[in-house]
This record gives structure tokens, sequence and C-alpha cells, in this order.
């Protein structure tokens, strides 16, 4: 252990919540988007999923809001290093995507992309289960735009930069691609209980 | 390096501007070996910037080199093995001298740049990883325009100084806001290349306000070969309000880099 001297830190509340190497940022919430904000209107966003799958399929904005809504109360991990308790998001549950879509067996992993361009990849096992949604609103109100509205991908067991704002779309696949970040040398899966910030972690 | 946008998919950017759904290149490839790997990092000096910050010279003897832009994670360790991590960008441009440059803001209540602030003296250790993310990160080869704010200034310095060191003429030009200039971090340092904006307090017969259309379209006027690759860098409501103004005054919003405070 390499110990700084004089330092002694915040005060140490044991929060069994708050992965390895993080703080909570309390009531901020910091956007590190490396983009500008797309001005998206509702009406212009969609979401399709392809690639390895029986049936490609893109949903309009009423399409997605007419499946079965869900919601996620919980917390969320940014890389940089704070998490943020006690979060609200409400949308659907890519389980409900999925179902529709059907998956082929051959599928291991997926490519996000946004609106913007923005790509992530992650496993399929961290997108199924009841474990990630697509959601448009924060705490009872729409999504803001400079976090990701009308609407994003939310996974919150992984770090935040998987959760891909202005979600357009996934493409399944059989192989790790790697997207946005994980190019930019960060991790290839992100789970901040593991502390999976850079490739080679 | 050659980059292809995808020339899909018309997105609206605001009233009247219509832009290109786009790629966000890379600009390097980043070695995860240094990404991964925590070095000790001994300070070997620290000068005053401004009344709220400081820069912090660093001996990092196994420093892999960075470029302008780039950044680092830094820890701080308790002895009851408590740890803080904080990203903080580079200062300094890439010398090989085996040290780096550090400028940090004293944030209120801040666990890591409170140490910096009060605490830390010539002699100390912190522990480093790094260099991270080639995304913001500007190799000398692209006419750069750098827009910042308040400790945003930091990682474009570290790309006016390269320009300088290494007496690069591709063109460069640089528009930070500060409170006052007092407030203004590197003032001292800042030369043709760049154009101030003072939010609150100003030079007499300078005018008091926040960065506009007027500070930005003259800039995109002067179109070099090639266009201008833009970075921004400042806190998120800053970084929403300048990137706009790129975006309304023509610059491609693919070739709009940005990155925020948090």
């Amino acid at each position: 252990m390499n110990v700084t001297r004089g330092f002694t830190g915040r005060p140490r509340v044991h929060d069994p919540g708050l992965p390895p190497g993080q703080y909570d940022a309390g009531d901020d919430w910091p956007v590190l988007s490396a983009e500008v904000t797309p001005d998206l209107a509702p009406a212009d966003w969609s979401f399709g999923i392809d690639g390895l799958v029986e049936r490609p399929h893109t949903w309009d904005w009423d399409a997605a809001h007419a499946l079965p809504a869900s919601a996620y109360d919980g917390d969320i991990h940014c890389v940089t290093g704070w998490s943020k308790f006690g979060v609200r998001f409400g949308g659907v549950s890519l389980d409900a995507f999925f179902r529709m879509v059907r998956p082929h067996g051959s599928a291991t992993h997926v490519l996000a992309r946004s609106h913007t361009g923005y790509t992530t990849g992650l496993p399929l096992a961290d997108l199924t289960g009841g474990r990630a949604w697509i959601v448009w609103e924060y705490d009872g109100a729409p999504l803001p735009p400079e976090h990701g509205g009308p609407a994003r991908l939310l996974v919150p067991h992984l770090y935040f930069w998987k959760s891909a704002k202005w979600i357009a779309g996934l493409t399944l696949l059989d192989h790790d691609e790697p997207g946005f970040w994980e190019r930019n040398g960060y991790h290839a899966r992100g789970n901040p209980w593991q502390e999976q910030r850079y490739s080679g972690d | 390096m050659t980059e292809t946008t995808t020339p899909a998919l018309a997105i609206p950017f605001g009233p009247g501007v219509t832009a290109r759904r786009f790629a966000v290149p890379g600009r390097i490839a980043v070695s995860p070996q240094a990404a991964t790997a925590w070095q000790t990092a001994t300070l070997t000096g620290i000068r005053r910037e401004t009344p709220h910050a400081a820069t912090f010279r660093l001996a990092v003897p196994r420093w892999a080199g960075h470029l302008p832009g780039q950044h680092l994670m830094l820890r701080l360790t308790a002895e009851d093995g408590y740890t803080a991590q904080r990203h903080y960008s580079m200062a300094s441009a890439p010398d090989g001298s085996g040290h780096i440059e550090l400028t940090l803001d004293h944030v209120p209540d801040g666990e890591v740049s409170g140490w910096f602030h009060t605490v830390a003296r010539p002699g100390d250790t912190v522990e480093v990883r790094g260099p991270l993310s080639g995304f913001f990160a500007w190799p000398g080869d692209r006419p750069a325009l750098l827009l910042g704010a308040g400790s945003g200034i930091v990682p474009l310095m570290s790309m006016v100084r390269h320009h300088r060191a290494r007496g690069l003429t591709v063109p460069l030009r640089m528009l930070v806001s500060a409170r006052s200039p007092g407030e203004l971090i590197y003032a001292r340092e800042l030369g043709p290349e760049t154009r101030t904006v003072f939010t609150r307090v100003a030079p007499p017969n300078v005018p008091v306000g926040r960065m506009t259309a007027a500070h930005v379209a003259p800039l995109l006027a002067e179109q070099p070969p090639g266009g201008w690759e833009a970075y921004v860098c400042g806190s998120n409501g800053f970084a929403e309000h300048a990137s706009r103004l790129l975006v309304e005054a023509g610059q491609p919003v693919e070739r709009i880099r940005i990155e925020r405070f948090g």
C-alpha cells in the first residue's frame, strides 16, 4: 500500500452499495458525453434491433411506449468515480423487445448505437433477465436531452458509459465488438464491482 | 489517419441546423498497458496560477508519454487503506522529461484537490495511471480550434504549449472564458492565438459577458485547409453552450470533441 502523507479523505461511511474506488455524488448527476447533445424530438426517435435475430424490428416512439412499462429503482456508477444512489428510471425492459425479435442462439454480444453515432459493446447476457431497459423517464419526468433523452439504454449494473444515450439500436453479434470508449482503452465489460475500468483491469 | 462518417439519417441539431449522423472517431490508439499500471509520481514543484488554481509538477520516471488533451487517473491512499481517485488532464506538453504537470482547481470540500492545495509539498508521492483516452487528444496534425472555460483551459493549454514547443505551423486558435482576469489560468502565457472572454469582471474597456456567436463566428470565418478540429472543455453548462455556438456557426458536429468536468 502506497500511503499518501497527510491524506485522510472524506469521513468513512460504510456503504455496501458503493463499488470499490467510487464515491457518492449525492444530488449531482454529472454529464460526460463526448459529443454535441442532439436536439432529437420523440417523433424523430426510433429504436431497432438487428443482427443475429429471427425478426429484425424497429420501434417508433409510440410503438415502444405500447410495450409493458417497467421501472428501475437503484444505483448507477460512472467510470470517472461517481456513483448515484436511489435513482428511478421509467421505460421498458429490453426483454420485451428481445421477445419480439427472437435472438439467435449464436448471439453472444451486442453493439449498441446512438442517434449521434456513439457506440458501446456489451455481452448479450448483460442485457437480458430484467437487468437492462430502454428508458425515457427520470424521476417521473421526461429524460433530459443531456442525459440521453428522449430515450437511452440503461444497464445499471455496469459502468454507465455502457448505458448509451440517445439510443438508436442494438446489433446482435457472435463476437465482442468494441465501441467508442472500448476503442479508447476502456474495458470490454465494465463491471464496477470488479473495477473493470480499463482494458486489462 | 482516415476517418469515415456515415451520411445516413439526418438529425436536427437545433433551429435551422441539420447535422449528419457522426462517428465521433478516436484520434490515436491507446496503450492498454499504460492505462492499467499504477505508477508512483513524486511531487517536485508547486506553482500558483490563480487564487483557486495551482500547477503541480510530478516526476513520473516511467511515464509512457502523452499527447496534448489526454488525461490520467490519480489515486491518493489514506493510512487505513481508503483511496480516492480522480481523472485529471495533463497541462504540460509532452517533452520526454519524465515530468508531467497538472493544474488543479481547489474544489470546495474536494478531498483530492483539497489535499493538493492544503497538504501537498515537494517530495510527496501519489499514484497515477495513464495516459488515458485518445478521444480528446491532439497530435498536432490538424488545425485546432480550442474553446475552454475555467480550468477547462488545462488540456487546451497542453495543446498550445505543444504547438509552440514544436514550432508547429498548423493553425491553432483558442477562445477562453474566465470569471475575471485574476481567475484566468495561464494569463501570462497566453499569446496572439488566444482571445479571452470575462463573465463577471473585466479589465477597463472590455465588456463583461458570456461567450457569444460574435466570438465564435470570426474563428469559423477563417477556414484553414481541411477545416477546424474543435475541442471544447469546461463544465457541462459551458460545454453545452459552446458546442451549440460552434454548431450554429457551421462547425460539423463530427468534428467537435467535448470534455466535460465530472
